[in-house]
């Protein structure tokens, strides 16, 4: 398993944003996440990969608390954000949510405009105060999600009717416009065409500077590509967490080294 | 042979045909040494379809003519002496079928035999009693006018149904031995049975379009015979309702449509809001425990008869509002009123609302919800702003519905609203709508082809315009809803 301190060297200057502690996850009887210590670093993209149903979008989750939205669901242990601890009771998950944003493995574009799309968590959080600022956040929000030049003329046309690549930039547009903290990403690419996901990659890699981004994938490739930290999981367990470079190229566990290698998965 | 019994003949040759054919199949194919186009099963339909479908089918088409021409026949052998007075031609029609009936019966007892039969006589034997012997009774001794026609009716019904026999099996046996023939190894049997199915598809949706455009002519004859008696403008535009047996009836449309309008809105204002908040309560907020109790107590509102629906508007909701509300306000003091009627229609109309509208929010993808929580919006931001939109098309599709059940409940207006065509805007006052005086004005007793009975034909015609509208208006906006967002 891996160990905390000496990564810390590794990477140096970036501090911890999201840290886990002991958790566990059950669905019902089933125990999808076991043990799970990791730190994620602020301004950093770290990935988490594994093989299906190894549990990575179910730990991706909880760094938001979206499985309390799953009846059956149960997190224990901690997880702390910026030191505080998330699943606290004093905690509101909704405002929480705001600030730990989440792009998902389908396009999911509200059935309204584009403008609409993006403006909805501006709205909702009350971040602007007149109607030229929320256009401002929205031309923004749009411009980092690598899609204004493509939308700017029918920001009125619906979210919808866009491509699935368009839809996913949209997605993550409107993401960005919350102003969130850390974003967490579930297979952005796995509906989209090769173009689609380069640019959605370039996008990832801009949005380092500003937030510390966590992006479950099954693509070795693009991990490797996108990522500076990665973390393994298997069957529940997160087997390795280490520098990108180092997993890929000289991982510790074995079941590392033949995922990568792709013996299991 | 009757009916029932040949279609089963018919049903038993087509099993037969899909065991000979799927047998011949194989066989071609172990003969030939040949691959066969389809699974030896699609052969075995293919002659099963092509033995009992047409056949089925001309037997039906037979047994709806064949009365239809004999009627028809058999009335030209009646002359117009034998109609009593003041009688109709339809009622002598009635007795001639019921002497045949009868006829039939004594063949059954053993009474008599063909061969008597023919030499009977109605001035001569007894017919009369003879034939309540076997259970007919008859109002009068029978004309020999009446007798015969009622033995050519007899004839010509068993020569009928005897051609309807051989030439249903003739077709039967002729179609499946054609099919079971033309089997060979490269007979496309999959794609000839899969046409064969479509064709069905295709038959049976045309059944549904046709018996529409069958309703719509009806009335449509009724209505052109209605306003060569009565003027159209005065039917459209006039704002009295008061029809009179002798004649010079005033029959304007617009109270009526205007107590239709009123009881309907009344009764959406409450369904709809009430099914709605029903609807997301029991999709996005009630445990699955909760769920499975309400959901079903709810749609038992939907099974209860609207005539008990009408008696409680009559003797709990209507006397309620006069005492509590209307009398002490001086609004009124009718416990038939519209409010009664709509309050109760309302009610009735919850379910349909809610069970509609539930089904349909469910159907709103996880995956919106996902998105909304993801950005920090709060479970009723979210399905005021995200979930609502998207179920939109659907709910409004529920409320368009329940809109044309307000349009054409009966029972519960003439309980809850009372008879009274009126044009107001009290609440309190009793009114009345297109449907129940439909039903009142084809149950009076004047004569059928006068204006006061015709003009139900108008009013039907009228309420279908307007509930086709709404759903074609229904279509319109799910449609263009859908463009949008998909
Ligand atoms: N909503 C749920 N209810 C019950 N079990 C679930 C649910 N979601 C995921 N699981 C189970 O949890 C495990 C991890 O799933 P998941 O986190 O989706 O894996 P991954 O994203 O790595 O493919 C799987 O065994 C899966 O069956
Ligand atoms: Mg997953």
């Amino acid at each position: 398993m891996y160990d905390a301190p000496s990564l810390e060297k590794t990477v140096d200057q970036k501090s911890t944003k999201i840290a886990a502690k002991d958790v566990q996850v059950y669905y019902g009887n089933t125990h999808a996440i076991k043990d799970v210590n990791v730190d994620l670093l602020d301004k950093t993209v770290t990935a988490f990969i594994g093989p299906s149903g190894c549990g990575k979008s179910t730990f991706l989750r909880c760094l938001n608390r979206m499985n309390d939205t799953i009846d059956v669901c149960r997190v224990e242990g901690d997880i702390l954000l910026d030191g505080e601890d998330i699943y606290d009771k004093r905690v509101d998950p909704v405002q929480l949510r705001a600030k730990v944003g989440m792009v998902f493995q389908k396009p999911n574009p509200f059935p309204k405009s584009i403008y609409d799309n993006v403006a909805y968590g501006p709205r909702i959080h009350g971040l602007a105060r007149n109607k030229a600022e929320l256009d401002e956040i929205v031309e923004k929000s749009l411009r980092r999600g690598a899609i204004w030049d493509e939308v700017k003329d029918r920001l009125d046309a619906p979210g919808t009717g866009l491509s699935g690549g368009q839809q996913q930039r949209l997605c993550i547009a409107r993401a960005v416009a919350t102003e969130p903290e850390v974003l967490l990403m579930d297979e952005p690419c796995s509906a989209l065409d090769p173009i689609a996901t380069a640019q959605v990659e370039e996008l990832i890699d801009e949005l380092r500077e500003q937030y510390s981004v966590v992006i479950v994938t099954h693509s070795m490739q693009q991990a490797a590509r996108v990522s500076q930290k990665t973390a393994f999981f298997h069957l529940g367990n997160l087997v390795e967490y280490g520098d990108t470079t180092q997993i890929f190229t000289n991982p510790v566990d074995p079941r590392t080294e033949s995922y990568i290698t792709g013996r299991i998965g | 042979m009757s009916a029932g019994i040949l279609s089963l003949i018919v049903i038993g040759l087509g099993v037969l045909g899909y065991f000979l054919g799927r047998g011949r199949a194989l066989s071609l194919a172990t003969a030939t040494g040949r691959k066969l186009h389809s699974l030896p099963g699609y052969y075995g339909q293919s002659v099963a379809l092509f033995t009992a479908v047409p056949a089925l089918l001309l037997m039906a088409a037979w047994l709806f003519l064949q009365p239809v021409l004999i009627d028809s026949r058999v009335n030209a052998m009646i002359p117009d002496s034998v109609i009593p007075e003041g009688g109709a031609r339809s009622l002598v029609m009635a007795d001639v079928r019921r002497i045949a009936d009868g006829l039939d019966a004594m063949m059954a007892d053993g009474g008599i035999s063909e061969n008597e039969l023919d030499q009977m006589r109605a001035d001569i034997t007894n017919i009369r009693s003879r034939l309540a012997n076997v259970g007919v009774a008859l109002g009068s001794d029978v004309p020999v006018a009446v007798f015969d026609a009622a033995k050519e009716m007899r004839q010509s019904s068993k020569t009928g149904a005897l051609a309807m026999t051989i030439a249903v099996l003739v077709l039967t046996l002729g179609a499946g031995g054609w099919t079971l023939m033309r089997i060979n190894t490269d007979l496309r049997a999959r794609n000839i049975s899969e046409n064969f199915v479509k064709a069905l598809l295709i038959g049976a949706s045309l059944v549904a379009i046709l018996t529409t455009v069958g309703i719509v002519s009806s009335l449509l004859f009724e209505t052109i015979n209605f306003f060569k008696i009565y003027p159209a403008k005065d039917f459209f535009f006039s704002t009295v309702w008061n029809p009179q047996f002798r004649g010079g009836s005033d029959l304007g449309i617009l109270p009526l449509l205007w107590g239709t309008f009123y009881v309907s809105l009344v009764a959406l204002l409450v369904a709809v809001p009430v099914g709605l908040m029903i609807a997301i309560y029991l999709a996005e907020y009630a445990s699955k425990h909760v769920r499975s109790v309400a959901k079903p107590a709810i749609e038992v509102l939907a099974g209860i008869p609207t005539i008990v629906y009408g008696l409680f508007a009559l003797i709990t909701v209507g006397p309620f509002l006069r005492d509590y509300i209307a009398e002490p306000l001086g609004l009124g003091s009718s416990s038939s009123s519209v409010l009664t009627a709509g309050l109760v229609m309302g009610i009735m109309l919850i379910p349909f609302v809610s069970s509609l509208s539930d089904d349909i929010i469910n159907a709103v993808p996880q995956s919106m919800r996902d998105g909304s929580y993801g950005l920090g919006a709060t479970q009723s931001e979210t399905i005021k702003q995200v979930v609502l939109p998207a179920a939109l098309p659907g709910v409004v599709g529920a409320v368009l519905l329940a809109a044309s059940r307000a349009i054409g409940e009966t029972m519960i207006v003439v309980m809850g609203a009372g008879a009274a065509a009126k044009l107001g805007l009290n609440p309190f006052e009793a009114m009345t709508t297109v449907t129940v005086k439909i039903v009142s004005q084809l149950t009076g007793d004047t004569e059928f082809a006068s204006p006061e009975t015709l003009v139900a034909f108008a009013l039907g015609l009228t309420l279908f315009v307007f509930t086709l509208g709404l759903n074609i208006l229904a279509l319109y906006i799910v449609r263009k809803y859908r463009e949008q967002y998909e």
